[in-house]
């Protein structure tokens, strides 16, 4: 019983060595965990994107084999989507909910560690295929990040039936994180903190949750339906048994589109919770922002379909699903005036997170308007898989999703580590990211209206240059990343004391405590007014 | 008085169960595919199952441990319905992918088959041959895919299959009552009983399945209908299987005397969980058996 006492008397006492982190139940350890898997990833996927660039540099043929090259393209895609913007989202929702909502932890602390250690086990499999690959012993993944039925189920190498469960780890690892997500803010909330007080962070993730455990059992029905149509002679997506291989890519794109705003809401969050602090005024229209996103939450399951406008779809359905998705702009609009409306007339200071984030508004927004041309159904025929969608959706994943991410790194690091990062270090890397990502993406919009398809290792002579341009800014891009990593250790290691309240501007539950923020965040909850 | 309970809310200790889950289910899916692709038992997959059945033992054992301890408040009560509850909805979701596949063939890609819209061309240029009719009794291409030689019908096992489980969600619900009114020997009876249908609905099932593969030709590789049929009622059956296996150890809780008027929570998530999977089933018979 000594324990129970001295534990008392530190609620600050945590636990030490490696079980720290294998066994944990603490949301903050869990958190860095899915933090740092998160970054791992980011280098991993990085260097096979840089791979795919060196390739790229000239028309021919120069350093991989073209099926080497398709499973560079698949591994990418997979390891940034489910590797690396998912985990850090879920990184990010571990270390600040309970925080943010005076609660003492996640609701569910066991489930929560296991959400996060059931994805080495995913990815160890994934990647073990590519090791396998390297080595000459057969073919890792290679039929696209979309994985469409027949290049997957009929022509899908062996290491197929390692991805497919693969897959299923990471929808049971993202179910059992959206749960928990969602125990936590219907039930830990302080007392007083109505729905309508909930800090908007907190209320993206709230719905991502929703949207989480709605869509990955579809993925895992996919991937079903896969594994039977490759081992147990089923014709899911077979048409000579009466299946159709256009009915996987409409269950999968029915997980997929929402996917892709699974990755998007909770940035959404971040840079309202940026905003604000810096430009030292309330968020203009918070109420609309909680509409706004439940919108594209709602519309998010009705668009599906536009992911596949030339695959020979009823003329109705071409129709539906284009003006669905144009529908999509109205909240998303909202939500970009209300931010500039916030900055308006504002006392702005450009701290790194705040470059970040005002980057991210007007580049997410490029890339919402190159959605906007794609959703136009006419026009997509000609879009269709050619660089300019490449060009599209990196816009809103990689200077969107991407950059929200480090922006909520730098905004939220002072009060993880108690020390302030090196602000220097920070907008150099601000700088030089912001510039390369469009050095790197913008000059693919225009090789894909010329015509180059995506996911082909060799181009016609005329998109050489552009092709050059990108790939010299995919590598400095890439190597910027690393001073983010010297960044984030050095003010691990230490580095000026940040304040409790970290920034001037900031509000929120989470900058009432101290800093670095104790263990288990709120032991007695406190009371919202 | 647990060493890690901060405030009012329970935190659990440091757990191993999930690196052990992680291990297991890790185990488990490799064995599969090592098992799949090598068309023989590969070992790992008898081993992940017993790391599976290990960790079910010792995670769920601790938490009864911490439950009957009494170191649950209400909110850490409503923490465990939360999530069932949103456990339940992915699972119902899981389903939704596979009845959306069974009205896509039925409504959409089958009819396109046999020329239905303005798909005459894809008719005449694939399978001019098929007629597009549900079940499909001849695929597109029978010589790749034989068809099965007669369709489930939806009387006989099916029909009773459905009596057995609607019946067994209302024997379910005289044991929920039974628990609140204090009277353990209908607790226990009820609970019994809707254990023992479980079990019959699977012995029928099984039936039905070897009825089907040995009498009818009907099987997951008869095109279509045999694949939407099979992992409907296969995953169905497995989602019994698992509901089946947690009323037992509902009712081995029962016997033991856990769970008090008020607070049963273990029970009540089992209940839900069971009611979901008649629910399931009435969806099935529609629109698989009968339609």
């Amino acid at each position: 019983m000594n324990a129970v006492v001295e534990e008392h008397h530190d609620h600050d006492h945590k636990p030490t060595g490696i079980g720290r982190w294998l066994f944990s139940t603490n949301h903050k350890d869990i958190g860095s965990m899915y933090l740092w898997f998160a970054f791992t990833m980011f280098f991993i996927g990085g260097a096979l994107a840089l791979l795919i660039r060196a390739e790229l540099f000239q028309p021919g043929m120069q350093i991989v084999e073209p099926e080497f090259f398709n499973q560079l393209t698949t591994l990418h895609g997979l390891i940034m989507v489910f590797g690396v913007i998912m985990p850090a989202f879920v990184g990010l929702a571990n270390w600040q909910l309970p925080m943010m909502i005076g609660a003492p932890d996640m609701a569910l602390p066991r489930m929560n560690n296991w959400s996060f250690w059931l994805l080495p086990g995913a990815f160890g499999l994934l990647l073990a295929s590519l090791v396998m690959s390297l080595m000459g012993l057969g073919s890792a993944p290679n039929f696209g990040w979309t994985f469409y039925a027949p290049l997957s189920t009929t022509y899908g190498p062996d290491s197929t039936d390692y991805f497919i469960f693969s897959v299923h780890l990471m929808g049971i690892s993202s179910v059992m994180g959206a749960i928990n997500v969602i125990a936590t803010i219907m039930n830990l909330r302080a007392p007083g903190m109505t729905y309508m007080k909930m800090p908007i962070f907190v209320w993206t993730w709230f719905i991502t949750a929703y949207l989480l455990i709605a869509v990955m059992p579809v993925l895992a029905g996919v991937v079903t339906m896969m594994l039977t149509d490759r081992n147990f002679g089923t014709s899911f997506f077979d048409a000579a048994g009466g299946g159709d291989p256009v009915m996987f890519q409409h269950v999968f794109w029915f997980f997929g589109h929402p996917e892709v705003y699974i990755m998007i809401l909770p940035a959404f969050g971040i840079i309202s919770s940026i905003v604000p602090t810096f430009s030292r005024k309330p968020l203009f229209g918070y109420s609309s922002m909680v509409y706004a996103t439940a919108s594209i939450a709602f519309l998010s399951f009705i668009v599906w379909a536009h992911h596949m406008f030339t695959t020979g779809m009823p003329v109705a359905g071409e129709l539906f699903f284009m003006y669905s998705t144009m529908l999509i702009a109205i909240p998303t609009g909202v939500k970009v005036f209300n931010w500039i409306s916030t900055m308006w007339r504002g006392a702005l200071t450009f701290e790194t997170p705040m470059l970040f984030a005002i980057a991210f508004i007007f580049l997410f927004t490029m890339g919402g308007f190159t959605g906007l041309m794609l959703c136009i159904a006419p026009a997509d025929f000609q879009y269709h898989d050619t660089y300019f969608v490449v060009a599209h959706f990196h816009y809103v994943l990689v200077t969107g999703a991407a950059f929200s991410i480090m922006a909520a790194v730098y905004f939220w690091l002072p009060k993880w580590t108690g020390n302030m990062y090196d602000e220097k270090l920070g907008k150099l890397h601000f700088w030089l990211t912001c510039i390369s990502a469009n050095v790197l993406f913008f000059p693919m919009h225009f090789i894909g209206l010329a015509g180059m398809p995506r996911r082909i290792p060799d181009y016609a002579l005329q998109f050489a240059e552009f092709n050059q341009i990108a790939s010299v800014g995919a590598f400095v891009f890439g190597f910027s990343q690393l001073i983010f990593l010297y960044v984030v250790i050095k003010c691990v290691r230490g580095g000026e004391k940040a304040t409790d309240k970290v920034w001037e501007g900031a509000h929120g539950l989470e900058f009432d405590l101290p800093s670095p923020a104790p263990f288990h965040s709120y032991t007695t909850p406190p009371v919202v007014k | 008085m647990s060493t890690a309970s901060h405030g009012e809310y329970y935190i659990p200790e440091p757990s191993k169960w999930p690196i052990v889950g992680t291990a297991a289910l890790t185990t488990s899916v490799i064995g599969a595919v090592n098992t799949i692709h090598a068309g023989e038992m590969s070992l790992l997959l008898p081993v992940g199952l017993l790391l599976i059945a290990y960790l079910f033992f010792g995670w769920f054992g601790s938490v009864i441990d911490e439950s009957m301890a009494g170191k649950y408040s209400a909110q850490v009560d409503k923490s465990f319905r939360l999530g069932m509850m949103w456990f339940i909805f992915s699972e119902v979701m899981f389903f939704a992918a596979f009845f959306g596949a069974l009205f896509y063939a039925r409504v959409l890609s089958v009819p396109w088959l046999g020329g239905a819209g303005n798909n005459a061309a894809t008719h005449e240029f694939l399978w001019p041959a098929f007629e597009a009719v549900w079940p499909l009794l001849t695929n597109p291409d029978n010589t790749k895919i034989a068809a099965p030689g007669e369709a489930m019908g939806a009387m006989g096992l099916p029909a009773i299959n459905t009596a057995i489980l609607l019946t067994s969600s209302v024997t379910l619900t005289w044991a929920h009552h039974a628990l609140r009114a204090g009277n353990r020997l209908h607790l226990n009876l009820g609970l019994g009983i809707t254990v023992l249908l479980g079990c019959l609905f699977l012995v029928f099932q099984v039936e039905e399945y070897i009825h089907a593969y040995s009498e009818l030709g009907l099987t997951m590789s008869s095109g279509i209908y045999g694949s939407t049929f099979f992992l409907l009622t296969g995953f169905h059956g497995f989602h019994v299987t698992m509901g089946t296996t947690m009323l037992l150890v509902i009712l081995i809780r029962c016997l033991k005397g856990h769970f008090t008027a008020d607070k049963h929570f273990g029970f009540e998530g089992v209940a839900w969980y069971w009611h979901f999977v008649d629910v399931v089933w009435l969806g099935l018979y529609i629109f698989v058996y009968w339609l």
